[in-house]
């Protein structure tokens, strides 16, 4: 491990942990060093809501505790970043909407709860696409988060992918030791790519959904994003847990994730899905990809050429499935109760236009008008009930495949980081970002991105490690096995406090 | 029984209704949260952020629910199915929070079964359940508080509800009343629902047809939310004639969503077309499909009261009770057990014919429920006693019951205070008939011509000169050796 920065800011979560522990370091310094890049980091919007009040008083809990030698653990103390998608009592809480305006929730998500408890400090929350639908955080009403990373001799502004792209780019800005983030077709492995940090994606039903405003509740999941493998271990042991407010929640035992990390993955068998090879793949993708496996060879671990036969098939049948369950997801969002109201007309339907009009974005109108018709009276069965068979099949065909390896290595992305604006008008070339994350997440599955390298014009690239269902064991130890080899330490244009 | 028809100008028709009934469960919490049920609360003062469909809130299947309504599948002689699932049915309403009902649809958590009808007539009628599925109930929308707004009361959103859906087997509106009536009997008896239609906890929908006697079944029409046994009988008759009268004028049936007016006793149309759902079901992805194990189903099985028809047919075996009494005493487990007490170690049919007469009759005139009787089954037991060993007439016995009813006073002591007692000293009693033949010789003669009315006078002068006291057996065998 390298030696501990002087700048809190730049220290790993785990270096941030250690220097709490021995008391190097007090949570007040570590979380007023944070406030301040959170203040210097508004350029990038990857904040909606700042909380350094609460943060303030959530620090000096932690230090107190510590002082009475009663911390609460490896988080205790630790500043964090919360994806504006978990509910938080008296926190605004937007989603990225227009519709939610001013919504403020009586009630705290489970996962935020768990990590509260475990003594985390809350920075702020997070900006992100309008209802986590997006691959750039474009959609957000709040104005799009940047990434700040730039292309080398380009100052253009790029997006730092989504829809958790405002958790990624305060991570990789060193505004925030980590993060939580949600997925639910790539949107925490997707912007860790594009931002050059680490983030995964648990087993559908590690992380309890309870307070975590709805996308598409058969694929949602909440899952940390953080600098290092380690951090995201560490994180994930806070986040994960089985909650009786959540029927999909499972009741299987959390393990001690940083213990995982043994750095042993001798006789490993790593299967290279030949499906993935898609037409157009980026030569220094496919570089990249191949690279990543010599690394893990190099450790000792079996690459088994395997196939993944239905693959072609996700990325239709998710665009079926998670727009489906939003637009019966997101009916509650009438006007009636809470959030933005607009009174045109005098008629309950016209409220209901009026509010939805004026409350959702473009992206999330088309998921509505999408999911609608694809659940409607002589459709169903074409559309719906279709890609629930074809869902099927793709884990039937992960299933198959983990009778021959342990966990899969695929590129996270299709591509780095791209331009503000450049796939706004073109929502298909949009979703196509999701083709290497939507199938893991059909099929339930954890799966994790490490930055892995940078493209030609300096742009990070992520490799995504797919396990099998509550493995996340596994998937973390071999992705810091990948993680110390490919040695990433290059750095955002951007990063706060310098 | 005689089938019901309905006379048009072109002959007699035959009408076809199907039942959908919701019945409220009983349980101290909503099907998926932990927000009370009570009725009548303040507005919005039992409402959980689940039930609010605030964002992120998740539902929670309330197991006890489930096993109510397993229970009543039971009850329905219905199968339980082990595998069934939760979908949601969307469409936007301001008192459905969610903006989608929480419903089983394509897999109920009950199956085919058949409930019996008793009718007035002694017969049994069976009726097919199609299915029963549980489902959450909606908030109420309030539009008469202030002009041109409405009010919201999220009380009842997220109640647990029990759909259930007959077969298309009835065939009269007396056997519509019936069939609620019974299926109340069962839940009531079960525990699983009050079966309060005025307070909304059972609610009904009639699916209503008309055809030719034996002909292909016609085009129906729902009629929604009818909330009493009057009115749903009133309903059918009213829906059947309107469509009997479009079919002789030539006309078809548009297959469409009706309410019915007690006032003017007519339906007319809920919606258009233009408003016509598409309720776009899928599996909820919130919620798990509900597997139900045999032997739990099997625990629940064991734990269940005697029902209506099992003990109807105990009361008929073991009381030789007729049939129609035995339904009227089964109805109410209540009645039931006022019966059984009473009846214990007495003339079943004495205290039968007592308990649905005058006892009844008293209950109907008070429009008390049987708990707030002034007279419970020791004290009316009391009564039945005296007459039995001959203390009292039945005939006084009534006068008595009146008094009993009145003051709460045992039937011992009443006819002690009135001196009551019947007269059963046979020389007393041929004392006075002895002066009555005397001093009638008249109606004597008409007798001894064999005039029996006659004869039925003079035991009317006997109880008129003992202020009906006299034993009435006594009385008859004294005026035949009297007057011969």
């Amino acid at each position: 491990m390298a030696d501990t920065p002087s700048r809190p800011t730049e220290m790993t979560l785990a270096q941030a942990r250690d220097a709490l522990a021995n008391g190097e370091l007090s949570s007040k310094e570590l979380t007023q060093a944070h406030v301040q890049a959170v203040e210097s980091a508004r350029q990038l919007k990857a904040y909606i809501t700042e909380t350094p009040e609460r943060a303030s008083t959530m620090a000096e809990a932690a230090d107190a505790r510590r002082q009475k030698g009663e911390s609460r653990g490896p988080l205790d103390g630790v500043p964090i970043a919360i994806k504006d998608l978990f509910c938080t009592k008296d926190v605004l809480t937007t989603a990225g909407s227009h519709v939610l305006d001013g919504f403020t929730p009586p009630y705290e998500s489970t996962v935020t709860s768990k990590l509260w408890d475990a003594g985390a400090v809350m920075l702020g929350k997070t900006n992100l696409d309008e209802f986590a639908m997006g691959s750039s955080n474009e959609t957000s009403y709040y104005g799009a988060a940047e990434n700040p990373w730039r292309r080398q001799g380009d100052n253009r502004p790029l997006v730092p992918g989504g829809s958790s792209g405002g958790s990624a780019s305060a991570v990789a800005a060193r505004a925030a030791l980590g993060a939580t983030g949600t997925d639910t077709g790539g949107s925490i492995r997707q912007p860790a790519a594009l931002t050059g940090i680490t983030g995964l994606k648990p087993t559908y039903g590690r992380c309890s959904r309870f307070g975590i405003v709805a996308f598409a509740s058969s694929l949602d999941q909440a899952g940390p994003m953080a600098r290092t493998v380690r951090d995201c271990a560490i994180l994930l042991g806070g986040m994960a847990g089985f909650d009786d407010n959540d029927g999909t929640s499972v009741d299987t035992p959390v393990p001690d994730y940083e213990a995982a990390l043994t750095g042993d993955i001798r006789g490993l068998k790593v299967g290279i899905p030949k499906e993935y090879r898609v037409d157009g793949m980026p030569r220094e993708i496919e570089e990249l990809w191949q690279q990543g496996l010599d690394w893990l060879k190099d450790a000792g671990a079996e690459p088994v050429e395997i196939s993944l036969p239905r693959t072609h098939y996700a990325l239709p049948a998710y665009y079926i499935i998670a727009p489906a369950e939003a637009s019966s997801n997101l009916a509650r969002y009438d006007g009636v109760r809470f959030g933005l109201r607009e009174t045109a007309g005098s008629s309950l339907d016209e409220m209901y236009e009026a509010t939805r009009a004026a409350g959702f974005g473009d992206e999330v109108k088309r998921r509505v008008l999408i999911g609608t018709y694809v659940l409607s009276a002589g459709y169903y069965d074409a559309y719906y009930n279709k890609a629930r068979k074809v869902r099927t099949l793709i884990a039937q065909d992960f299933a198959e495949a983990y009778k021959q390896c342990d966990v899969i290595l695929a590129p996270t992305s299709p591509n780095a980081a791209f331009g503000v604006g450049e796939l706004a008008d073109d929502p298909i070339a949009m979703y196509l970002n999701d083709v290497f994350t939507v199938p893991a997440s059909l099929a339930g599955l954890p799966a994790l991105s490490v930055p892995a390298g940078l493209d030609a014009s300096g742009l990070p690239l992520g490799l995504q490690l797919i396990g099998r269902a509550f493995d996340e064991e596994t998937v973390l130890r071999a992705g810091e096995v990948m993680e110390k080899a490919a040695n990433f330490t290059a750095e955002p244009a951007f990063v706060a406090g310098r | 029984m005689a089938d019901y028809r309905l006379q048009g100008d072109t002959g007699e028709w035959e009408v076809v209704c199907g039942l959908e009934i919701h019945a409220q469960i009983i349980s101290d919490s909503k099907l998926f949260s932990a927000a009370a049920t009570e009725f009548g609360a303040e507005p919005n003062s039992q409402v959980s952020p689940v039930d609010a469909g605030m964002p992120g809130m998740l539902p929670r299947v309330n197991q006890f629910c489930v096993e109510q309504a397993v229970k009543t599948g039971l009850g329905l002689r219905a199968e339980i199915n082990r595998w069934s699932a939760f979908e949601r049915k969307n469409y936007f309403y301001a008192d459905l929070p969610q903006g989608y009902q929480i419903s089983q649809y394509l897999h109920p958590l009950v199956g085919e079964g058949t409930v019996y009808l008793d009718m007035p007539d002694g017969s049994v009628v069976p009726v097919g359940i199609e299915r029963l599925h549980m489902e959450q109930d909606a908030g109420k929308s309030l539009h008469d508080q202030e002009p041109g707004k409405t009010y919201i009361d999220l009380n009842r959103s997220g109640v647990g509800l029990m759909e259930i859906v007959s077969k298309p087997d009835i065939t009269s509106p007396e056997q519509a009343g019936a069939y609620v009536n019974k299926l109340r009997s069962i839940l009531r008896y079960l525990g699983t629902c009050d079966g309060n239609m005025a307070e909304g906890s059972m609610r009904c929908d009639i699916n209503v047809s008309v055809r030719k006697p034996g002909g292909d079944l016609g085009t129906r029409c729902e009629l929604k939310n009818v909330n009493s046994v009057r009115f749903i009988m009133q309903a059918i008759e009213a829906e059947a004639t309107r469509q009997i009268e479009i079919l002789e004028d030539g006309g078809e049936i548009e297959q469409q969503t009706r309410l019915y007016d007690p006032d003017k006793r007519e339906t007319r149309a809920l919606r258009g077309k233009e408003h016509a759902h598409d309720y776009r079901y899928f599996p909820d992805p919130d919620i798990l499909p509900l597997i139900v194990e045999n032997d739990w189903v099997e625990r629940i099985k064991a734990s269940m009261p005697e029902l209506p028809d099992e003990k109807k047919q105990r009361f008929i075996d073991e009381y030789g009770l007729s049939a129609y009494d035995a339904g009227v005493l089964v109805a109410e487990q209540a009645y039931a057990d006022f019966f059984e007490t009473l009846a214990k170690g007495r003339d079943p049919k004495l205290a039968a014919n007592w308990f649905t007469g005058d006892f009844f009759g008293a209950l109907n005139k008070a429009g008390v429920e049987l708990d707030a009787a002034p007279v419970d089954s020791a004290k009316l037991g009391e009564l039945l006693d005296l007459i039995a060993d001959e203390t009292i007439s039945g005939r006084i016995a009534k006068d008595v019951f009146e008094e009993m009813w009145e003051t709460g006073k045992p039937a011992g002591q009443i006819v002690e205070d009135k001196g009551l007692k019947q007269i059963t000293d046979t020389s007393e009693l041929e004392g006075i008939v002895d002066k009555i033949v005397a001093d009638n010789p008249d109606q004597v003669a008409q007798v001894q011509d064999g005039n029996q009315k006659v004869k039925g006078w003079f035991v009317g002068q006997v109880m008129k000169a003992t202020g009906g006291k006299a034993n009435p057996k006594l009385v008859n065998e004294i005026l035949a050796k009297k007057l011969g």
